[in-house]
């Protein structure tokens, strides 16, 4: 037994199929386990005529079984909830993934998303007999807008890229009413990669603008940068460097004055939300996410939101249906949109999200939502002033919600960004954002969000620190983590390069 | 390692060696340090343009992906399809493992670029 629990944990694995704690027990493929016959289901008899499937589908009919894996009931709810036991979650510590604010999801919205008259509410039930649901909808929206300072919402995008895309589309139906779609988009270079993907998929052309010193905008280059031909900037704010762009108003002034439009990805909103609103310096048109800055689940497929708000003289081209409220008072889709670019998601949106992105407006009220504004910068700036004298702080100007340090000094020794956030999985956190934004080589991006109490910061602070120590003693150590987790270190090159990317039978 | 004396190269890292009217691009050793192990290359096919300080394909390493930006305007007359399946070659050999030959449009473009000294001057400031 001293020597098996001595060897490395492979080869225990090798060893040891069953008798070990579930979180580092071999689990084999859903397919492997399969055997013929099993099932998890029971048909009662058939008490309707039969049919003979060739007879109505012809060459459609599949002649062979489709492969499926065949496991009985209690395999199958095994087999998952072992998976799941292998998974780290904000459920069970700090995660702080820099820019994905990774935020608590309170039970709260859970409770509220489960009331039965919203979580069975139907997308095809007529309007008059779903005003309930249409209700929070419309009180979310008004939150929202009323959160950001815009003027008009469709909460129908699944995610943020989702977001980005319908925000475009609507960048780009309005250039067109306006007799030119327009050539480019510009980019800042510390951007979210989404961004250029987005202006490229709505067929723009990205032209990238390089950051400043401070890693903010060079007002000068994006004058020199911004014609006739640039259809709109996408500007995150705070920056992917966790800093506030002071001279916003100048930069929309810069694009309003040449016809272009200023897009804000609103992944950052986390750190405005109360004290600054976008409707208010400049900003033209701009995503949230729900599953950010509204607490909805993050991760894991949540699934997302992503609302997109504008100015009033886009509202025309939002995605059909748009929610309105006749004399009465009832609320309707109205569908009837003739400079529409359409639909984007299937029926409204993840009415799921919205519910609980409206307990969680609504549970905080406006000073809550401040508070929690102020307590993640308030955190982000914990963790600066407590790791600047071990980490590289590229970038001095005050930070907002998160904080950027580069692994410069580690670096040295021969440790990376990479290695550091795999060392940390030992310490029982969720590695910080690796090598994101690329203006700052060896980026370690640090969001621990409001959710998190002083103690835990301080627990991640002294993994930190530890860290440090152990990369200038035991450099070795780090490079060769995680070594607590049921696999060690993947081999990321290979996997990439030659990817295994579905399972087959022997 | 060292820049060649006979290639010139971007800010963004690429390097153009040039014999009559072909100019043959790579990246540098800074950059493919900088990106990590290589695992994609994304080049253009025979035949399409390329345009200075444009991008021209894209680099994908574990850490991040990557534009290409061309030195100079012309058009590809030959892609490196052993980047294909060997994309690690850039890693190990970044100056003798060309991604795209191009026959040059303006020759003039060639001699506004960096001198192996000036980049490496340049890259010096930039750590």
């Amino acid at each position: 037994m001293t020597t098996e629990t001595k060897a490395p944990l492979a080869e225990v694995n090798r060893v040891i199929g069953k008798v070990r704690p579930h979180q580092t027990q071999n689990e084999r493929l859903v397919f492997e386990k399969s055997a013929p016959g099993k099932k998890a289901y029971k048909l009662p008899p058939l008490d309707v005529p039969s049919v003979d499937p060739a007879a109505l589908l012809g060459d459609a009919v599949r002649k062979e079984p489709a492969g499926l894996p065949e496991l009985s009931e209690i395999e199958i709810i095994r087999h998952f909830t072992r998976l799941s036991t292998w998974n780290y979650a904000i459920d069970l510590g700090m995660y702080p993934l820099g820019s994905c604010t990774m935020k608590y999801n309170p039970r709260v919205n859970e409770f509220v998303s489960r009331i039965e008259g919203l979580a069975e509410a139907h997308p095809y039930r007529h309007d008059e007999y779903a005003q309930g649901i249409l209700d929070v909808i419309d009180l979310l929206q008004k939150c929202l807008i009323e959160i950001t300072g815009m003027d008009a919402i469709t909460l129908q995008p699944a995610a943020g890229a989702h977001g980005e895309f319908t925000g475009i589309l609507l960048v780009r139906a309005w250039h067109e009413s306006q007799g030119n779609a327009r050539k480019k988009i510009i980019i800042p270079d510390s951007a979210h990669g989404t961004n250029p993907a987005t202006a490229a998929i709505c067929g723009y052309q990205v032209e990238n603008l390089k950051s400043n010193a401070d890693g903010g905008i060079d007002l000068e280059a994006l004058a020199a940068q911004v014609d006739e031909e640039t259809a709109a900037l996408m500007l995150t704010n705070p920056s992917t460097i966790g800093v506030f762009e002071e001279q916003i108003h100048k930069i929309a002034d810069i694009l309003h004055d040449k016809g272009a439009l200023l897009y804000m990805d609103g992944a950052n909103m986390n750190a405005l939300v109360g004290k600054v609103r976008p409707g208010d310096f400049g900003v033209d048109v701009m995503h949230l996410n729900l599953h950010k800055t509204f607490s909805t689940p993050h991760g894991g497929g949540g699934p997302g939101s992503g609302p997109v708000a504008c100015k009033r003289f886009l509202e025309p081209f939002l995605p059909t249906p748009v929610l309105y409220t006749r004399e009465d008072g009832t609320k309707h889709w109205e569908y009837d949109r003739p400079q529409s670019v359409g639909r984007v998601r299937a029926f409204f949106g993840n009415t799921g999200m919205f519910i609980r992105a409206l307990a969680y407006i609504l549970a905080n009220g406006p000073d809550g939502l401040r508070q929690t504004t102020e307590d993640a910068v308030l955190n982000a700036n914990y963790i600066r002033k407590k790791l600047e004298d071990l980490y590289e702080l590229p970038y001095k100007t005050p930070s907002m919600h998160e904080v950027v340090f580069s692994d410069k000094r580690q670096a040295a020794k021969g440790v990376k960004t990479g290695d550091i956030a795999k060392r940390l999985i030992d310490y029982g956190f969720h590695p910080y954002t690796v090598s994101f934004p690329l203006i700052v080589p060896g980026a370690l991006m640090i969001e621990p969000t409001e959710s998190e109490s002083v103690e835990e910061l301080d627990l991640f602070i002294d993994a930190m620190r530890s860290i440090a120590k152990e990369v200038e003693e035991t450099p070795e150590l780090v490079k060769s983590a995680p070594h607590s987790t049921r696999v060690s270190r993947l081999d990321e090159v290979t996997a990439a390069r030659k990817p295994v990317l579905r399972w087959k039978p022997e | 390692m060292a820049y060649p004396t006979n290639y010139r190269y971007t800010r963004e890292h690429e390097w153009i060696s040039v014999e009559g009217k072909i100019g043959t691009i790579g990246i540098t050793d800074y950059a493919q340090n900088s990106l990590g192990d290589i695992v994609y290359v994304d080049a253009p096919k025979v035949g399409d343009a390329v345009t200075a300080n444009a991008t021209f394909g894209s680099v994908e390493s574990v850490k991040a992906v990557s534009d290409l930006f061309s030195p100079v305007t012309g058009t590809v007359t030959e892609v490196n399809e052993a980047l294909k399946t060997e994309p690690d070659k850039i890693n190990s050999a970044p100056h003798e493992t060309w991604i795209i030959k191009v026959e040059l449009a303006n020759a003039a473009e060639y001699d506004s670029l960096l001198d192996a000294a000036a980049y490496e001057k340049f890259i010096t400031e930039e750590q």
